[in-house]
């Protein structure tokens, strides 16, 4: 199923502090996009936003031209699914009731073959089957965000959100976690929105790029049309060169720009 | 040495962990999780058969000799008069004397045992109880009033366990409805549970300083936690609050597993974590206060029951609500037998007890656990 995902003026702020402003995009489906931008830009504001972890102030979020800020929660985990950046459990879960809570707006109170099925089919697709019995909080980072993935993936949505998914982990594990989604993105024909900090990965990885700043969108398009350096002067305030490979930017930063805030 | 290697090392990939999809053969993955889900329901069904001979053995406990199989006979002679036969002295021991105070014991354990487990998951606090949320306070301070001021909502026998019951009620609604103003996350109602707290133990204080001996008396009785009080009218009163509550709290069994997992998570998984919350907080308020208002101050049961279910059957509510019940009960039970034949005559009262019997038992679980998590 193809599904467009519009965002139209979201507002969201803590009283007097505004976090996003306006905030307006529209996605193509089947993509992966990425949001960049520095600390305190609202990335993960947005993307909270979007799920309605947190309420927008003012705005709407439409998919297939369904305003999902208007619908029941229920309904809503069957559109977007959400991928925290990390979690931590308080009592003892294994791997597998883990990953059958992404069930839940599907399930009946008995939970059936069909749900347990499909969480066995996501554990093969990313490789985590043996892991089915461990304790979640005895993993390491990294299958930690393999099994947090696998739960949004059981849920069956067709836009995926993920909250700065490689942030705790080492380059490794970063390339893995990015190639599960790129694959799942290709294969299940969902879209992923991700927020993330790393712009080389954001680059390599990404069908399009959202740059932000001070919850406004600066720049957004292809890598190419983004990750450029008068961009990263005027949103990271940092000076960068700019090289192509393999026909995607990559970025390494210069020095810092001091003076007026730009 | 290569050989070695080559046997322990190079063998065949095995052929168990990729499932075979032409033959449907499950993998070696799959049939662990089998026999974990299949262990869980035999251990709720062995700790309710556990249940059901504690109760016959303990009846047997007491300066009348009766036999185990007696006591059964005695339980269901009373329902199947023609098939089960007992005399008259044993059958009115078991069923007015003995089997209301081993009632008492299970209905409460049961309950608390619950209320711990659904408290533990919406708090998110593996600390939380029954009586996190200043529900004795709010009996305590219901029974100083009936007492010391004369006051009461309900007249008759309800006069003190009325006032025990309706303030519990109001006082946990209270704490509820501070903590849905400002947003009923967990740590709001913990704080707010624990200023209320400190309020009403402050007031039930303020009355037991202006009381006379007599009305001391009746405040201290109370709040020991005691199943001598217990009756078979008590037991059906409790069994309706049961059947109405139970049956509503395990209807959000799902919504618990995803709420331990964080509000953020719930949320975007379709559950409305601060809805379910409230609900799940009003609904085992109304449980805990009717146990306390019957039966006084039980501590530790709803704190260790679902701990030790956890222990062994893991995180999934649909199992774990009641194994903690039913292990809830079974702690209760054991300690209220240890406490009538301990030092008998003398009856140690429960809500001792069972802190006196339960820790070291917890404590033993607690090192064993650490170990192993699950059944795998």
């Amino acid at each position: 199923m193809m599904i467009k995902l519009q965002a139209k003026d979201i507002d969201f702020g803590y009283s007097s502090n505004k976090i996003l402003e306006n905030v307006n995009f529209e996605i193509a489906p089947s993509k992966l996009v990425t949001i960049v931008g520095p600390n305190g830009s609202g990335k993960s504001t947005l993307i909270k936003c979007i799920d309605r972890i947190l309420a927008p102030q003012g705005g709407s979020i439409l998919i297939d031209r369904k305003d999902v800020t208007k619908m029941d929660r229920m309904d809503m985990a069957r559109y977007l699914s959400y991928v925290p950046q990390s979690s931590v459990r308080i009592f003892p879960t294994n791997v597998f009731d883990t990953i059958l809570m992404g069930r839940r707006p599907h399930i009946g109170w008995l939970g059936s073959e069909r749900d347990e099925s499909k969480v066995w089919e996501v554990m093969r697709l990313l490789d985590i089957e043996k892991l089915a019995m461990s304790n979640f909080s005895e993993l390491s980072g990294g299958q930690q965000q393999k099994v947090l993935i696998a739960r949004a993936l059981v849920q069956e949505a067709e836009v995926m959100l993920l909250d700065e998914p490689t942030s705790n982990l080492d380059i490794w594990h970063q390339l893995d976690v990015m190639n599960i989604i790129r694959d799942v993105v290709k294969k299940k024909e969902i879209t992923a929105i991700m927020a993330l900090h790393d712009l080389n990965l954001a680059s390599y990885y990404s069908d399009r790029i959202i740059m932000m700043k001070r919850g406004k969108i600066i720049a957004a398009g292809d890598p190419q049309s983004v990750i450029t350096e008068e961009n990263i002067a005027k949103v990271y305030r940092v000076e960068a060169a700019i090289r192509s490979l393999s026909d995607r930017p990559v970025i390494m930063p210069l020095r810092q720009i001091r003076g007026a805030r730009a | 040495m290569t050989s070695f290697r080559a046997l322990f090392f190079r063998g065949k990939p095995d052929a168990g962990h990729t499932r075979s999809r032409r033959s449907g053969k499950k993998s070696s993955h799959e049939l662990a999780h089998e026999r974990f889900k299949f262990l869980r329901i035999f251990f709720v069904l062995g700790i309710v058969a556990l249940l059901v001979l504690l109760t016959g053995i303990i009846i047997t406990l007491g300066p009348l000799n009766i036999s185990v199989s007696d006591s059964y006979y005695a339980l269901l002679g009373r329902f199947w008069p023609q098939h089960f036969y007992v005399d008259e002295l044993t059958s009115r021991v078991v069923w007015n004397i003995r089997f209301p105070r081993i009632l008492g014991g299970i209905m409460a354990g049961f309950g608390l045992g619950i209320c711990g487990c659904v408290m533990q998951a919406v708090l998110k606090n593996p600390l939380a109880s029954p009586f996190t949320l200043g529900i004795t306070a709010g009996a305590q301070f219901g029974i100083s009033v009936a007492a010391v001021v004369g006051f009461s909502f309900l007249a008759g026998p309800y006069f003190i366990i009325g006032n025990a019951f309706l303030c519990a009620l109001l006082c946990s609604l209270f704490i509820i409805g501070l903590a849905a103003i400002k947003g009923a996350t967990s740590e709001n109602l913990v704080l707010a549970g624990i200023a209320v707290n400190y309020f009403f133990t402050a007031v039930s204080q303020l009355l037991k300083y202006f009381s006379t001996d007599e009305q001391l008396r009746l405040m201290t009785n109370w709040g020991m936690g005691d199943l001598a009080a217990f009756s078979w009218t008590n037991s059906q009163i409790l069994l309706a609050v049961f059947i109405i509550c139970i049956p509503l709290l395990m209807t959000k069994c799902w919504d618990l597993n995803i709420m331990t997992a964080g509000d953020e998570t719930a949320k975007s998984i379709g559950v409305n974590a601060e809805n379910t919350r409230i609900f799940i907080m009003v609904v085992s308020s109304l449980l805990v206060a009717t146990i306390v208002s019957f039966m006084g101050t039980i501590a530790f049961v709803g704190l260790v029951a679902p701990h030790m279910a956890r222990m062994v059957i893991g995180g999934d509510h649909r199992f774990l609500i009641p194994a903690s019940g039913v292990l809830g009960a079974l702690v209760l039970m054991s300690a209220d037998a240890v406490g009538m034949n301990l030092i008998a005559p003398t009856i140690i009262p429960t809500g001792i007890m069972t802190s006196i019997v339960g820790v070291p038992f917890f404590m033993y679980l607690m090192m064993k656990g650490k170990r192993k998590e699950f059944w795998t």
